[in-house]
């Protein structure tokens, strides 16, 4: 199956009812996408699907084909971060961090859309997200100050 | 003077075991030190703040510090990962191992330049002099031939007015990697030809496999294997996918024989006071007056419920097993510990030699908040490997096997009783436990018991240990801050640990410290609003410590909310309380406000806390905060659920945990004590936050709940 994942024609040998995770993760060496529960309820593995954060543990290979999938790989990079992942940075927010990739996703969806965001946006929209480490109170600063960043750009 | 000097901040029992420079630090990569230490990373950051430790005793930048990888071969054996002890023991011997070093390098440089030592400064690792042109740095001085010397226990480490790295807020090293996608942990390492397991679990460790239909399976997935030995079952898949997709069937072929030997779940209380009893006297003060004839006798009861780590990453574990080597990759807490409980596994299986050499790499894992199936994992991948034959392995476990296979932490009661004398002072202080104990580590059980959860499901099982606990000297477990802090004339702890666990238990953050602050601080509350005195007030009229008093007032002062009620909608109520964790830990004092509806919500924490000497304040901040914000979703939320068959918690539907949209807005501040001694800071808020919950939701409803979690069910039940 050809995928385009972050940017880039990716090919998979994968059964396309297989779950997509395994094919990222295994097959395409992707690991940023972390395998958290198997059943779509933490959001450890969400990536952005046509920029909509999805998990991917749940989801069949088929529904990634012919759109534009994101991964944490794809989303900045060290010398170009995007503003969340210096936001992140800034705030230090992650303890064992496990749960920070799926959480960045969905925070860049957020932030990406332009739309007016308040503190209560940002809660919502990670709300599908488990953190068990208890760093939501410094993720939920940290989104909202590149929320302000981006806007003041 | 020096002495004391060196000794501040940090104690050395790490170095009793590992006392030699070689076995902390080596000079061998240009630039770079390799510092070698025996304490885990699990998300608490201590690898960034032994790093500082190390670059500030040494005088080099934190970027020439290496970690070497952990494992038993080069590693100092410092036992298990736990109980906030990690910058007291571990700290305190890098800090030593450096000192010492650097000591010797300053000598050899003064031999080698004829400079005087008080002429020396160290940048970077480059020793220099303005006596001399010709620096040498570290690297040039061959100081890895001190490899067999030991670390001196009173070598000139540096006083606190000269450090730059410790006390200051170090971004975590290991972080940025996390941020951007890169295989971080152990669940996303590869070997090659690597072969994916999963395992089949009963939801009843006592659960025994009657029958598989192994012909059904086999018609399906020709090319998956099963292995096994007695109950302990896993498959072996070329692909992950595949492996999932094989147990999902497996589980659907296999009869259980399930023993009907769990309590019952709606009355835990009757399960923990008639189950047989180990009883012990923690401690007994008497008093020197008799007790006042006149005073009140005021008595409650307070429960927790068995409660799950909940590791958002599921355990894993990679292993290998050839004739002369099993090599196990493991986020286990305790490699050390893990490896000489699968030596006995060994000397058992091999009793005329030829056993395998074990090799054990710690590798991160997700956070553990205690004794989670890391180690179970571990052991589940060295009979797999085994069984494999040479292929190396790696085996996941599922959600439902982490909620209903791994260690809870234990179902606790305590029955507290007091007397009050006519001034509303506490005359008379009873606290008795009823509880497991809270430690079933590998490394700590019976002679010939193991504690893996495997162990039991072999052909020829292991006897399954019953929980212990740590002694006083570490912090106790089902009595872990039960000795009350409070100056009381007269007060009995008593401790009834259960000789019996159909629920597996062991640690879980924080121990029985958490249950037991909860229900002491609430049953001050209960002892002070029966009285009519404030609440904090009644504290700090039971308390001449001034490090309490100091953090107690802060946690109260720096909250706006705590005084100002202008702004209170229906349901508002606030909270407050206090322990120093362990007795001999942290000081730490936490205020809540919440908002009391359909549910309880917590909407502002305020923590205080006083850790002796700070290694980095955004570290310690960031361990508070988040504690606090797991306990909000230990006490609001969390049960584990079973009939007297099965555990029937199995997923996070089952096991709801604090979301974004619930969570609180947490200020911590800490009080800064350069010249005290460093304690743990990682489990220190756990009780307070539970017990200010609880006297908040008093505050607000006027029901005083005594059996965790708050939730709704609960708090109707109790309101009667």
């Amino acid at each position: 199956m050809e995928l385009m994942i972050n940017g880039a024609k990716r090919s998979s040998g994968y059964p396309a009812n297989g779950m997509a995770i395994f094919a990222l993760r295994n097959e395409l060496n992707l690991k940023g996408v972390r395998m958290g529960c198997g059943e779509g309820h933490c959001g450890s593995c969400t990536v952005l699907i046509d920029g909509v954060p999805t998990t991917s543990c749940n989801l069949p290979l088929e529904a990634l084909a012919g759109k534009r999938v994101t991964t944490p790989e794809g989303v900045g990079t060290l010398e170009h971060p995007h503003p969340v992942q210096a936001a992140l940075l800034e705030e230090q927010p992650g303890q064992c961090g496990f749960c920070l990739s799926g959480i960045l996703m969905s925070a860049v969806a957020l932030v990406d859309s332009g739309r007016a965001v308040s503190e209560d946006d940002v809660r919502a929209a990670l709300d599908a997200h488990l953190c068990r480490c208890g760093s939501q109170p410094r993720v939920i600063k940290a989104v909202m100050a590149a929320v302000k960043k981006v806007k003041t750009v | 003077m020096s002495t004391v000097m060196l000794a501040r901040g940090f104690v050395k029992n790490s170095l009793d075991k590992n006392p030699n420079l070689g076995q902390w630090l080596h000079f061998g990569q240009p630039h770079k030190v390799t510092l070698m230490v025996g304490k885990v990373d699990f998300g608490q950051g201590i690898s960034t703040a032994l790093a500082q430790i190390a670059a500030d005793e040494l005088d080099v930048a934190l970027d020439q510090i290496v970690h070497a990888p952990i494992n038993t071969q080069d590693s100092p054996d410092e036992g298990v990962t736990s109980g906030s002890f990690s910058i007291e023991h571990c700290g305190g011997a890098v800090r030593m191992a450096c000192a010492t070093l650097k000591a010797v390098a300053v000598a050899r440089f003064c031999a080698a330049r004829g400079v005087a030592p008080e002429s020396v400064t160290v940048q970077a690792g480059v020793l220099s002099s303005a006596q001399t042109s010709q620096p040498m740095t570290y690297w040039d001085l061959h100081l890895d031939d001190q490899a067999l010397e030991p670390v001196l226990q009173d070598a000139p480490a540096k006083p606190q007015a000269q450090h730059r790295l410790v006390g200051a807020p170090i971004p975590r090293i290991d972080l940025t990697k996390k941020l951007f996608g890169g295989p971080s942990f152990i669940q996303d390492m590869d070997l090659p030809d690597l072969q994916h397991c999963r395992v089949l679990r009963a939801p009843n460790r006592a659960g025994r496999i009657v029958s598989v239909d192994e012909a059904s399976f086999y018609k399906k997935f020709p090319d998956v294997e099963i292995l096994r030995d007695g109950s302990f079952t896993g498959v072996l898949a070329q692909r992950e996918d595949q492996a999932v997709l094989a147990m999902a069937l497996l589980q659907k072929l296999v009869t259980w024989q399930l023993p009907a030997n769990l309590p019952n779940a709606a009355d835990l209380h009757t399960f923990l006071t008639t189950t047989p009893s180990e009883q012990r006297i923690v401690d007994e003060v008497v008093a020197k007056e008799p007790l006042n004839p006149s005073a009140t006798h005021v008595e409650a009861w307070y429960q927790r419920p068995y409660i799950s780590h909940a590791s958002i990453g599921p355990s894993c574990a990679l292993a290998q097993w050839t004739n002369q080597k099993l090599e196990i990759w493991s986020h286990s807490q305790g490699i050390y510990n893990l490896k000489s409980d699968i030596e006995v596994y060994l000397k058992r299986e091999f009793p005329n030699g030829g056993a395998p050499e074990v090799l054990i790499h710690h590798v991160e894992g997700a956070g553990c908040y205690g004794h989670n199936p890391a180690d179970d994992v571990a052991f589940d991948a060295a009979l797999l490997a085994r069984l494999a034959k040479g292929r190396p392995i790696r085996l996941l476990w599922s959600r439902a096997d982490e909620l209903r296979c791994g260690p809870s932490g234990s179902a606790h009661l305590v029955k507290l009783e007091a007397h009050l004398s006519e001034e509303g002072h506490i005359d008379n202080w009873t606290h008795t436990i009823w509880s497991n104990g809270y430690t079933a580590r590998p490394g700590r059980s019976a002679p010939g018991s193991l504690s893996f959860v495997a162990a039991a499901e072999l052909a020829n099982p292991f006897e399954t240990p019953v929980s212990l606990d740590p002694p006083m000297s570490a912090g106790g477990g089902g009595d872990r801050n039960a000795i009350p802090l409070y100056d009381l004339p007269n007060y009995k702890v008593v401790y009834n640990r259960l000789l019996e666990m159909p629920i597996r238990t062991s640690a879980i953050r924080a121990l029985g410290g958490y249950a037991n602050v909860w229900a002491i601080e609430s049953f001050m509350d209960e002892l002070a609003l029966s009285t009519q005195q404030d609440p904090v007030a009644f504290r700090l009229k039971h308390l001449s410590d001034t490090r309490a008093r100091a953090v107690i007032q802060k946690a109260v002062e720096q909250a706006p909310w705590w005084q100002d009620h202008s702004q209170d909608e229906e349901g508002v109520g606030r909270g407050f309380a206090y322990a120093r964790y362990k007795n001999t830990g942290a000081w730490c004092a936490v205020a809540v406000r919440i908002l009391a509806g359909t549910s309880v919500r917590v909407t502002d924490i305020s923590v205080a806390a006083d850790v002796g000497l700070v290694i980095n304040p955004d570290g310690v901040k960031s361990q508070l905060e988040g504690g606090a914000v797991q306990s909000c979703s230990w006490t609001l939320k969390e049960e584990l659920m079973f009939t007297n068959e099965a555990l029937t918690t199995s997923s996070w539907d089952d096991y709801p945990i604090l979301k974004f949209s619930e969570s609180p807005v947490v200020t911590v501040a800490l009080i800064h004590q350069p010249n005290e001694p460093s304690v743990g800071a990682g489990e220190a808020t756990q009780g307070p936050t539970a017990a200010a919950i609880g006297n908040a939701v008093y505050n607000a409803l006027g029901i005083r709940v005594r059996k965790l979690p708050l939730n709704m069910d609960n708090i109707l039940k109790s309101s009667g």
